[in-house]
């Protein structure tokens, strides 16, 4: 049945505008149904159809904003018990017992589970499932994984305006603390509203610190005793010392005065080896490295003035920004300054000109971090501007081994304390490099990008396992490097030795030579004062041509000769062969 | 009532064994060898883990039941043999 629906429009009509109008519903078409041609089909029984009884679901996602958790503990004491006893009479309580145990229920159950306790416990004891299997069978070849470093947890500065977190100091036992130096490094930079607050992490709780430190002035740098974990002590952005028992709280327990401080910000501060264990030495960029015993901070117990000169005058002396001392070697310790220049000194000297025993220059900038090899102590790593240095003590002209120079600034580094050949450093633009020395010199064996902004203190815990690192931003990221790079490879320390060694001696010798070319020179210089002025002949262009011409002549001559020694010596080979030919034809014929 | 006592010092005469505690459905001790506030302690943390245990082994499949329950930690194992199953535990229609 075909519909059909005709309309017809004038052809002056086309192209006016739409005159849009309403009008009520018209029936074009009404189809009608026709039971006749349901003969066309068959009905079907029974039918498949598919249902399904499900509810109807949606998705929704929600995150819960953050929410500050505290940890309490509940008592619990005894309960249960129905409401006519008293569980604190004992009367009562027994009179309960005595009637539970008679009831018949309670005898069956008792004996059930006690044959069934007793097959398990005999079982325990017949053999310990569980006992280790495979003890003796070691790890078999560590897999060469590439190394890495995984960011275990972040602890980010409370307070609004975010300071740098300059130095961080682990917890003597165990590691499970932090101490962090908050302080604004920029030349007046801090305003008035910054918190002077630093403070300890507990490494389980990044939400908020265990202990909150009040200086009177923002600390530099902060570290904890070796020998007694309470106790801290910290250098101040105005040059005092303060020192804090963390069972006493957060206010210093004493502070040195102002008089007898450093005058600039105490960028160093190391504890040292005494009997006592309250020893410990400062240093600054005022050049004063001023040495304190904790129970009477009011003034110093020694100063040495950081002039190369060795005079003593404070206003040739160069600012010292890093410290370093090993309790393996009391008497000796090494400062690094803001000229670049590394000062040995001895604090056993007799006068104040000996104690500085030796200087190390190479760096163009301020040294940033200073670190003896824990294995090697002869060797130490100087950390600034923008490369990586490793000296050798004998070797005072130049580093032994040196990084190339980065696109950022170096501003702190440390040795690893499982391998000797590995170290750590950190960069302006926030990258974490490490170095193995024996694998790799020319990159770093790993680069990690921790944060964007720049990183400005380093930190190995003792295990060697984990490392914090503190930004500008007072973000202090824990990361937990991979194992390879924390367990002592095979032939390692006799590698590193050997490596040592080697560089040393290559030093030696360059400036072996140095010194010979020097003093030749200077020979030179001395001798040529005393000569008449020697003429020097300059060669005419014919007798030029006149000598590169019989040069030539001579060459090809040379070659003419050889070419004919070449060829006699075929010949003469060629006879030999026919001779020992025919000889062997004689032979045969016989 | 005397097999119970003898069950009771058969256990605890085996090798090993620190102690024994014998608690109602109810959560009430009963009978322990070890002094009252361990076994207030045992029996409190305890009651919640078998019923936890024994409702995630019937809610996977219903026929089975709870029979043992073993937790070894480093220092000792604690064994637990749970009896019928509580009075108080209904049936819970699930929505």
């Amino acid at each position: 049945m075909e519909i059909v629906y005709v309309y017809v429009k004038k052809r002056s009509e086309f192209g006016r505008q739409c005159n849009f109008s309403d009008r009520p519903a018209e029936t074009n078409v009404d189809i009608q149904p026709d039971p006749s041609q349901a003969t066309n089909f068959i009905e079907r029984d029974p039918i498949d159809a598919a249902i399904q009884c499900a509810s109807d679901m949606s998705e929704h996602e929600v995150n819960t904003e953050r929410f500050e958790m505290e940890n309490e503990g509940v008592n619990h004491l005894e309960g249960g018990w129905p409401k006519d006893v008293n569980p604190l009479e004992m009367e009562q309580t027994i009179r309960f017992r005595k009637k539970v145990e008679k009831d018949e229920n309670y005898v069956n159950t008792i004996i059930q589970l006690g044959s069934l306790m007793e097959h398990c416990i005999k079982q325990n004891n017949a053999i310990n499932i569980y006992e280790e299997y495979f003890d003796e069978e070691e790890t078999a070849d560590v897999a060469d994984e590439p190394p890495s470093a995984k960011t275990i947890n972040v602890f980010r500065d409370p307070n609004v305006i975010k300071r740098t977190a300059t130095h961080l100091s682990w917890h003597p036992d165990g590691s499970k603390k932090l101490a962090v130096a908050y302080s604004s490094l920029e030349f007046q930079r801090s305003s008035k509203d910054m918190s002077y607050e630093s403070y300890i992490w507990d490494l389980e709780n990044p939400n908020r610190p265990d202990l909150v430190l009040r200086p009177s002035s923002p600390l530099v740098s902060l570290e904890y005793n070796p020998k007694d974990s309470h106790i801290l002590v910290g250098g101040c952005y105005n040059g005092q010392i303060a020192y804090w028992d963390t069972r006493k709280g957060g206010q210093p327990v004493e502070l040195s005065t102002v008089e007898f401080s450093h005058r600039d910000p105490v960028y160093g501060m190391i504890w040292l080896q005494s009997k006592t264990g309250t020893d410990c030495f400062s240093a600054s960029t005022d050049g004063q490295v001023l040495w304190w015993d904790i129970r009477k901070l009011t003034e110093p117990t020694e100063t040495l003035v950081m002039d190369i000169s060795r005079k003593g005058v404070l206003e040739n002396a160069l600012g010292a920004i890093a410290l370093e001392f090993e309790p393996t070697m009391p008497t000796k310790f090494m400062v690094g300054t803001e000229q670049g220049v590394v000062i040995t000194c001895n604090r056993k000297a007799k006068t104040p000109a000996e104690k500085i025993v030796g200087t190390y220059s190479g760096h163009h900038g301020p040294i940033y971090a200073l670190a003896r090899n824990p294995f090697f102590p002869k060797n130490f790593l100087t950390v600034g501007d923008w490369t990586a240095r490793i000296w050798s003590e004998d070797s005072k002209e130049s580093s032994i081994m040196w990084t190339k120079y980065h696109m950022a600034y170096l501003t702190d580094g440390c040795w690893s304390t499982i391998r000797p050949a590995v170290f750590f450093t950190t960069k302006m633009d926030g990258t974490l490099d490490v170095w193995d020395f024996l694998f790799k010199q020319n990159n770093p064996s790993l680069s990690v990008k921790v944060c964007d902004e720049p990183l400005f203190s380093l930190r190995l815990q003792d295990n060697g396992r984990f490392i914090g690192c503190g930004s500008k931003l007072g973000t202090v990221t824990l990361l937990e490097v991979s194992s390879g790079l924390c367990t002592l490879q095979r032939n390692e320390k006799n590698l590193a030795t050997a490596m040592f060694e080697r560089e040393t001696k290559r030093e030696k010798i360059l400036e072996a030579r140095h010194r010979e070319m020097r003093l030749k020179e200077r020979t030179k210089a001395e001798g040529k004062e005393e000569d008449v002025k020697v003429e020097t002949e300059e060669e005419k262009p014919e007798e030029q041509l006149a000598r590169v011409q019989k040069e030539f002549f001579e060459i090809i001559e040379a070659e003419i000769r050889r070419k004919e020694r070449a060829a006699k010596l075929s010949r003469a080979q060629e006879k030999e062969v026919t001779d020992e030919n025919e000889d062997e034809d004689l032979y045969k014929e016989e | 009532m005397a097999e119970v006592e003898e069950t009771l010092k058969r256990i605890q005469s085996q090798k090993g064994v620190q102690g024994i505690i014998v608690v109602n459905s109810e959560g009430i001790p009963i009978k322990s060898t070890v002094d009252n506030s361990t076994t207030v302690q045992y029996a409190g943390l305890m009651h919640s883990f078998i019923m936890k245990a024994r409702s995630t082994v019937r809610d996977i499949d219903p026929q089975n039941d709870l029979t043992f329950l073993r937790i070894r930690s480093k220092k000792n194992e604690i064994m637990i043999a749970p009896g019928k199953s509580p009075s108080a535990s209904g049936f819970q229609a699930s929505c």
